[in-house]
């Protein structure tokens, strides 16, 4: 959000006002009083369009702030409940210019983007004036020191007020890109204002999952709980890797490829039983212990909409056995909480010697079907009795 | 023939001592891959009992180079170390490199690829991965985790974004074989691509057919239609997994994300039979259409 790239900005050199956040319109007003002059009360959700929904206002009084802040909080943003304002002081901006570091995956490299010619209207500008609109690549080797700044800063035709603000920010962002991990650094708008400074206004973070969990405990701070998915929440707390979807068949496998594949065999699957879809990816990689399988089936079946669940696993480096022994002791240790019928396949690995241990098992939830979109037509029609 | 990986590739794995690390060498061995050491600064001068061998651990990569003649090298160390475990090796001039490791930085990666294009990779190095299943030539050589006993040699070149992927599809066409299966994994950034594999499996006379399994997220698939195009000449079947799959949500793999309108399965499906790449709905499916094209052959 906003105000936690504003944090980052700040950290790392970048010049910004951070302002204050607030929950309750109460706030707002003691937070402009505050600041004093005009102020602008800014919707923080992960969204982009704020302005145009209308969570962006300018407050000329602190009972202005209190009304608008009102209006804000609570409101609805591109499917996202607006929990808190940014208040900041109001300071408009004389040119609006946009600025950015990007990983570039089908490059392979970092690259910069940058317009002096409008900020908050970049894809419009790109759209009309693409040659406005200038990308240069950054060497993920040799970074950004001050030569490679001027020259993104030549390039992107910083005006000469502004020009040598312009290097050190650029060196500030990309330290910002680096230190932090990030995989988007954007500022937008970058103001030019009226006392020729150059400053941040509006910005986005992207931060990199892989390099937050070892090298940046810190971003742990940044996941806001309240406002994840409830099962997603609980997920993440047991260590399992799931997306909740908008369907009605639980789905567990292992691999992240294989278990993609099982919720599209699934939707196809669907078609023919109702539109059932599925209901979640559930990857639970190699280590399909009971334990393991248990924590997964509980997640799933706390899923109202969850009518049947589908375990896929091909048991490359684990052995079906181990897996069929996973389910039979995720099921004991549910017990009663183990409510919605089950379609097993197994593949691979010792697959007669799992799919003896569900035979011998003869649970009544449990089906066993022997090929993937075999198995996915079952769990729709299950899901769909 | 094969590509990048045959009987006679001398393999080291850097983190041969750690759980990972011990327990694939062990299944590497079983593959009947030619393993010759290990790695790890640690235990310099010692060695590791693994299936029946002895196993010497080398301070360096170099160290290991120079005393076995190694010249694959697979990596399972944390991904807090990955960055300088690759640069190692590459400075060592490793032939190939086969980085398993799961978790690693994307930025780490972006600058372990500037390396390798560098001049500080004097050799050539090739990467494969990171966050992969690795690379098997079946009945010859395996430097990675997929498991050798699904499918013997064959006529069929698998390459694909996916493990467990590549493991249900060599499974469904173990009846064929395959020449070299290669996993290269689902980061964003990535050392070996499809592109680099189709090219090496039009080159290599044994592959008579290729399947390539690719995922939501960037636009690699896309490409590599382009590349078949002008250069694949041998029949081509693909999968792509991910339709069902939400706007902006990581699926799994940190590089299986849908942004915006890129990177969408159905995109990806559309520019491949566009070149006349069969794309089957499910793996079962797409098994189904290779085994059409293998009859006729």
């Amino acid at each position: 959000m906003e105000y936690q790239a504003k944090e980052l900005f700040a950290k790392h050199g970048v010049t910004t006002t951070l302002g204050k956040v607030v929950e309750t319109a109460e706030a707002a007003k003691a937070a402009a009083e505050e600041i004093g002059g005009v102020t602008v009360i800014k919707a923080q959700v992960k969204a982009g369009g704020r302005g145009k929904a209308g969570g962006v206002k300018l407050a000329k009084t602190a009972d202005e702030a209190f009304e608008y802040a009102s209006d804000i909080l609570g409101m609805e943003i591109k499917g996202l409940t607006v929990n808190r304002v940014l208040v900041t002081p109001a300071t408009p901006p004389v040119e609006e210019y946009y600025f950015s570091f990007l990983l570039d995956r089908a490059n392979r490299q970092y690259l910069c983007i940058a317009s002096v010619e409008g900020g908050v209207e970049i894809e419009e500008v790109a759209k009309t004036n693409p040659d406005a609109v200038k990308q240069i690549p950054v060497d993920p080797g040799t970074g950004v020191d001050e030569a490679k700044a001027r020259e993104i800063a030549t390039e992107a035709a910083f005006p000469e007020p502004v020009f040598e603000q312009a290097v050190t920010m650029i060196q500030a962002l990309y330290t910002t890109f680096v230190e932090e991990d990030a995989t988007l650094v954007e500022v937008n708008p970058l103001a030019r204002l009226a006392d020729d400074k150059l400053e941040a206004l509006d910005g986005k973070v992207s931060l990199d999952d892989n390099a937050s969990e070892f090298r940046h405990p810190h971003h742990e701070e940044f996941v806001i709980r309240e406002e994840a998915d409830p099962l997603e929440a609980k997920a993440k707390d047991l260590g399992l890797n799931y997306v909740k979807l908008d369907g009605q068949v639980g789905i567990i496998g292992n691999g992240a490829g294989l278990v993609m594949s099982t919720l599209d065999v699934v939707a196809y699957a669907g078609e023919a039983h109702g539109g059932v879809k599925p209901a979640n990816f559930l990857d639970i990689g190699g280590g399909a212990n009971a334990q393991v399988m248990a924590n997964g089936l509980d997640v799933i079946l706390n899923d109202p909409q969850v009518k049947s669940v589908f375990v896929n696993v091909f048991g490359g480096i684990t052995a079906c056995d181990e897996v069929a022994n996973g389910i039979k002791g995720a099921l004991e240790i549910l017990g009663d909480a183990a409510t919605k019928p089950l379609v097993v396949r197994l593949d691979g690995n010792n697959v007669d010697k799992g799919r003896a241990i569900l035979d011998e098992l003869a649970h009544p939830l449990v089906t066993l079907v022997g090929t993937m979109d075999g198995a996915a037509d079952k769990a729709a029609e299950l899901a769909n009795a | 023939m094969s590509i990048y990986l045959n009987a006679d590739s001398k393999i080291i794995v850097q983190g041969i001592t750690g759980g990972m690390g011990s327990k694939h060498t062990t299944l590497m061995l079983q593959a009947g891959s030619n393993i010759v050491g290990g790695v790890n600064a640690r235990k310099a001068g010692t060695t590791v009992e693994l299936n029946g061998t002895t196993q010497p651990v080398f301070g360096t990569v170099e160290e290991a180079m120079k005393e076995t003649g190694a010249d694959v090298s697979v990596v399972f160390v944390p991904p807090a170390f990955t960055k300088a475990a690759c640069i190692e090796a590459i400075d060592a001039g490793i032939g190939l490199l086969v980085v398993i490791t799961e978790g690693v930085p994307v930025q780490d990666t972006a600058e372990v690829w500037s390396y390798l294009q560098s001049e500080a990779n004097h050799a050539g190095t090739r990467m494969i991965g990171p966050n992969c299943p690795g690379i098997i030539t079946p009945e010859e050589s395996l430097a990675g985790i997929t498991p050798h006993t699904i499918a013997g040699k064959g006529p069929i070149g698998l390459v694909s974004k996916s493990g467990t992927l590549t493991y249900q599809m060599m499974y469904e066409l173990k009846d064929f074989g395959f020449s070299t299966a290669i996993g290269i994994g689902g980061d964003p950034i990535i050392g070996t691509t499809h592109i680099d594999a189709l090219a090496a499996f039009e080159a290599d006379p044994e592959t008579k057919a290729i399947v390539m399994i690719g995922e939501i997220g960037g636009d690699a698939e896309e490409r590599a239609a382009a590349f078949i195009k002008d250069n694949v000449t041998k029949p081509v079947v693909g999968y792509v997994a991910g339709f069902t799959a939400p706007e902006g949500k990581t699926m799994g793999h940190a590089g299986a994300i849908v942004s915006g309108s890129a990177g969408t399965a159905q995109a990806k499906k559309e520019a491949l039979e566009a070149v006349g790449v069969k794309v089957g709905k499910t793996p079962s499916e797409t098994a189904e259409l290779m085994r059409e094209i293998m009859k006729a052959l």
